[in-house]
């Protein structure tokens, strides 16, 4: 049954071979046993849960049910649940109990699915390696020795480790995407303005981005038909017409065209990982597509654009945690200056005030042309070569991180070699095209690598198509940590 | 340009967080690093690029003037550190 | 060479949407507090700013208004700050791209002293939309201030002058017109006691003919009398400074109405800056050159516009049709009046501007509260024109409609006001007159003109004050003359 893709799940539901609330509390057990060593959810509430498990087998019962009815999904911690603490892995919200719904909390509600659980995240998701939460890292189901990635690290454990059917995670500069790659599940990162950001806790407005993560493209297909959706609380929600994600699933991949950019093949690119990705397009052409070379000669400033833009916008988004209307308050203050202080130095961890500090730094008067305006025109640099790229080829394919999982402490002390980390998928946001990483083998100390598929606007029916196709082919997906 | 211990302590003041010296100066090592590698934007010539702030070439969406929402002023300020009568409260405020 | 005082003023003009500027929170005054604070007003965590069509629509048609440069594209920014009251830490505003630029208002000065009333034209530097802030309570909680989210997210256009003012004068004269614009042309109440329309001044002083001062602002003024009093007591402080060798710099400063001083304000010098930089949950806001001519078509007829036709089409002095468009109530009762008395636009303009603004004046009221209807204020119009009473009768009904309400004639009739215009009975009574006071007559006639007024009074008592005076003296003249 933890095996089961969503699809197989909806049919158990549907012959009543099994009903939501015994599907629900299967992982809620799973979770008691699982979660104290993985720490993979920050919050479960068996009582929220299964509520919306009955209400999900009665919609069943009365014929009404959807793809996704009585499926028990984890919602990352970064999207306001009404009822459910809502952290984003922070001291600064331990008792923030939302108010209302996010979009995507509330598409999903709509939908009948069950809401698992609140995963463990990065701090306001900025980090790639989940040990910036507030409560404590998340270990990889495959090495607990390792990092599970990030921001979104406790979602791919937890789909790792079958503790939820699915899950969902978020994208800023890679969130989705690396920690797939690093704990062998499958994510993608829709197009910018796909989903509503509407409740979703904001990192960097201009990047972020929410999206699906799961044991499939299959499966990632069904989630996304849920997830997206025109929001009008949201100004970037772009309106469009809905479409099934999963319509072009089955077609054959005969004349895809596959853009391999060199900058991604180059040095700084594990030995490893390089290996699983070349199998991969080994495999593509073996599927009937065609490869080219292309180049983003940008592509290698990213990193230093994505460092000052995603601060610039954070600095200013996290300023609303000052210990007034919700949220962590110092216990002890003298006036109000000593307030905000405290609560913002005592409720944010180091890496948060970090950003917090570059972004402070670039905005500030004297600097914005040198650090924002700058790092703006090379993002048009950035995604001009994107759109160049995509007049020769249909799709991008790459590494997604250079790296299979590190330990867990191994990059602790030197920011620059963890921002290093997001150096293939930052590109993706700062163009807004949509980016996807599924299972592709396994590299040194047998974890799991990353294959990095990236489409041009709109395209995640396509990008879905291909990793579908290479799925039918290949099992990777389908590999499970062992002695879980 | 580069960043002196001063600056951060001044940035940490802008952004009200509370530092202290010895956090001042690991922040400062470690955000003169970050600077060093953001500082590899400098090479590029970007005379004639004009700025992106979104990813998509879209304009803002306008909502019409309804009132929509209604007094939900005891859900919102359940979470709240401390209200009274309905105010949120802060230490005595002087202009 | 003599100090001058250079002046800008920044108006905040709330504007009169029935929702916030980024969310559908009601703007209503006056509400419990906390109770209009949605969760966009609070800055949840996760929550977005959607943009208020209507609060474009107010800026579009002051930018017509004042013959502005209307931007077809302008920008959201951010301005990073932390108070209680600002719940986002930074409030959404407009920086290098506001959506109004580039407009003028005319003001007329009024005479002072000796110096004659004169007109200016003031140019606005540019208008902006942005978000207001929450409000501070500081009525004692144990020491602790209480925040009222109401009004943060209410839509503000923050209207920016150029340094074009040299007085107070000037100054309150400009605040006087642009106030009255915003509520002509709907897009603000005005209410100053509410906060609906606040000036912050910035005042400088140098010697003609030398490079500006430097400025100190002086915010929040919400009356005109303080904001003329708050002027002149910063210039004259800046002077007296400046003369005593001192040197003026940079500041906010607060005014203080009960001491009558400007004090600065306890800001650190750091929070100024405020990191001003696109918000990346807004998109670039686009205004159509359709779109502004619909507004346009919508627009009513400017003051301006109006004062003009006053005077060539009405025949008015530049400074009645000036008090008569001093505001929309205004000139709007003008119209209707003389809708009912067609052609008797001096004598509406002179009822309006003496007797109707002396009672209101009295009785501290505005003219939309008049007990006077301007159909009301027609009718008696069109009896005094056509004769019917004489301007002690018209007082008369006046008082009566101003008191008791009811239509003139009814008055007239009732109160037996109808002035005698029969030249028969005027004859009768003047012959009657002149048979009684032989040895006065005779005086008149031998060269004593000043007598004709007593001849005058005589005649009026003896009609009871009705004759009209016009005919009667007619009458009395050609009999005297013998």
């Amino acid at each position: 049954m933890i095996n089961a893709s969503l699809k197989q799940l909806s049919a158990q539901l549907a012959a009543k071979k099994i009903s939501s609330v015994e599907l629900t509390q299967l992982y809620l057990d799973r979770i008691a046993a699982l979660n104290p060593d993985l720490n993979a959810y920050i919050t479960v509430n068996p009582e929220l849960s299964l509520a919306q498990a009955r209400e999900a087998d009665a919609r069943i019962a009365a014929g009404k049910a959807e793809a996704l009815t009585g499926i028990p999904i984890a919602q990352k911690d970064i999207f306001c649940a009404k009822g459910w603490l809502t952290t984003c892995g922070s001291k600064m919200l331990h008792n923030f109990v939302s108010p209302y719904d996010a979009h995507v909390i509330g598409q999903f509600n709509n939908a009948g699915a069950v809401n698992l659980g609140k995963t463990n995240m990065d701090e306001f998701a900025m980090g790639s390696s989940n040990e910036t939460s507030y409560y404590g890292p998340v270990k990889n189901p495959w090495d607990k020795t390792r990092v599970p990635g990030g921001s979104s690290g406790g979602t791919a454990a937890a789909v790792a480790a079958r503790l939820c059917a699915a899950a969902t995670g978020t994208d800023t500069g890679g969130s989705i995407r690396q920690p797939a790659a690093l704990c062998g599940v499958s994510g993608l990162k829709p197009t910018y303005g796909v989903c509503s950001r509407y409740g979703m806790i904001a990192f960097a407005s201009s990047l972020d981005q929410a999206g699906p993560m799961a044991k499939s493209a299959e499966d990632l297909a069904l989630l996304l038909n849920v997830m997206a959706g025109f929001d009008e609380r949201d100004s970037t929600s772009l309106q469009r017409e809905r479409e099934d994600y999963a319509r072009d699933l089955a077609k054959p991949l005969n004349g895809l065209r596959i853009g391999l950019p060199k900058e991604f093949f180059a040095e700084g690119l594990g030995n490893d990982v390089g290996l699983a990705v070349q199998a991969a397009i080994t495999e593509y052409k073996k599927l009937g597509a065609t490869v080219v070379d292309i180049s983003l000669p940008n592509s290698r400033l990213s990193v230093p654009v994505y460092y000052v833009l995603a601060p610039a916008e954070a600095s200013s988004n996290l300023s609303r945690f000052d210990g007034v209307r919700y949220g962590y308050r110092a216990p002890e203050y003298v006036d109000l200056a000593d307030l905000y202080e405290k609560s913002r130095a005592q409720g944010f961890g180091t890496e948060v005030k970090r950003r917090i500090l570059i972004g402070t730094y670039v905005l500030s008067h004297g600097y914005y042309d040198a650090y924002y305006i700058k790092a703006q025109k090379i993002r048009r640099l950035i995604a001009q070569d994107f759109s160049n790229a995509f007049k020769q080829c249909d799709i991008i394919m790459g590494p997604t991180s250079p790296s299979t999982a590190f330990k867990l402490g191994e990059k602790g002390d030197d920011p620059v070699q963890m921002y290093l980390s997001d150096i293939y998928t930052i590109a993706v946001n700062l163009a807004g095209l949509p980016g996807m990483s599924i299972p592709c083998g396994f590299g040194e100390n047998a974890m799991p690598v990353g294959l990095q598929i990236i489409g041009n606007y709109f395209d995640e029916a396509r990008m879905l198509n291909a990793a579908h196709q290479y799925q039918l082919a290949t099992d990777w997906h389908s590999r499970a940590p062992q002695g879980l | 340009m580069s960043l002196s211990i001063d600056d951060v302590k001044k940035v940490a003041r802008l952004a009200r967080l509370a530092v202290t010296e010895q956090e001042a100066q690991t922040a400062h090592a470690q955000l003169s690093g970050i600077f060093g590698l953001i500082g590899e934007m400098r090479a590029v010539d970007t005379a004639a690029i004009e700025p992106m702030s979104h990813a998509q070439d879209v304009v803002q969406r306008l909502r019409e003037d309804r009132v929509t929402e209604h007094d939900q002023r005891e859900l919102f300020q359940s979470v709240a550190p401390q209200v009274e009568n309905g105010l949120y409260l802060v230490p005595q405020v002087i202009e | 060479m003599t100090w001058e005082i250079v002046i800008g003023l920044e108006v905040h003009a709330q504007l009169s949407t029935s929702s916030k500027i980024f969310c559908g929170a009601s703007t209503a005054f006056g509400a419990e507090p906390n109770t209009q604070a949605d969760a966009v007003s609070l800055a949840l965590p996760g929550v977005l700013p959607v943009l208020n069509k209507g609060a474009v629509e107010r800026a579009i048609r002051f930018g017509l208004a004042t013959g502005a440069y209307i931007a077809p594209r302008s920008v959201f920014a951010r301005k990073n700050y932390f108070y209680p009251d600002l719940p986002k830490g930074y409030q959404i505003s407009q920086f290098d791209l506001p959506v109004v630029g580039n407009g003028q208002l005319v003001i007329q000065v009024p005479a002072q002293g000796n110096s004659p009333a004169y007109e200016k034209t003031v140019c606005l530097t540019r208008a902006h939309l942005e978000e207001d802030a929450g409000k501070s309570l500081h009525e004692d909680f144990h020491g602790m201030t209480g925040i009222d989210l109401n009004r943060a997210g209410t839509p503000l256009l923050e209207i920016v002058s150029e340094p074009d003012m040299r007085s107070a004068a000037e100054a309150v004269a400009y605040a006087k017109t642009l106030h009255s614009l915003v509520r002509w042309i709907g897009i603000c109440d005005g209410n100053m006691q509410e906060g609906s329309f606040r000036c912050d001044a910035n005042v400088s002083v140098h010697k003609s003919g030398t490079p500006f001062g430097t400025r100190r602002e002086i915010k929040n003024l919400n009356s005109f009398r303080f904001l003329e009093q708050a002027i002149n007591y910063e210039a004259r402080w800046q002077i007296e400074t400046l003369e005593s060798g001192g040197t003026i710099r940079q500041a906010t400063v607060l005014f203080d109405p009960d001491k009558g001083e400007t004090r600065m304000m306890r800001t650190k010098e750091e929070a100024h800056d405020y990191r001003y930089f696109p918000d990346p949950d807004l998109l670039p806001l686009e205004i159509s050159e359709e779109w502004k001519e619909r507004v346009r078509a919508t627009l009513p007829e400017l003051p301006q516009a109006r004062q003009a036709r006053y005077v060539s089409e009405l025949g008015l002095s530049v400074y009645d049709a000036g008090i008569l468009t001093a505001s929309r109530e205004m000139a709007d009762f003008f119209e209707a009046a003389l809708n009912e008395a067609p052609g008797h636009a001096k004598m509406c303009a002179n009822w309006l501007i003496g007797e109707i603004s002396a009672q209101l004046n009295r009785d501290g009221l505005d003219i939309a509260q008049c007990p006077i209807t301007p159909q009301q204020l027609g009718g008696m119009l069109k009896r005094i024109a056509d004769n019917t009473i004489s301007n002690s009768g018209a007082k008369e009904v006046f008082r009566t409609i101003w008191t008791e309400g009811g239509e003139a004639d009814a008055i007239i009739e009732a109160k037996g006001l109808k002035q005698v215009s029969d030249s028969g009975a005027i004859e009768v009574l003047v012959d009657e007159i002149i048979a009684a006071n032989a040895d006065k007559v005779a005086e008149y006639r031998s060269g004593k003109d000043k007598l004709f007024g007593f001849f005058v009074g005589l005649a009026m008592k003896a009609s009871k004050g009705k004759a009209n005076p016009a005919q009667l003296n007619e009458i009395l003249k050609r009999k005297l003359a013998g």
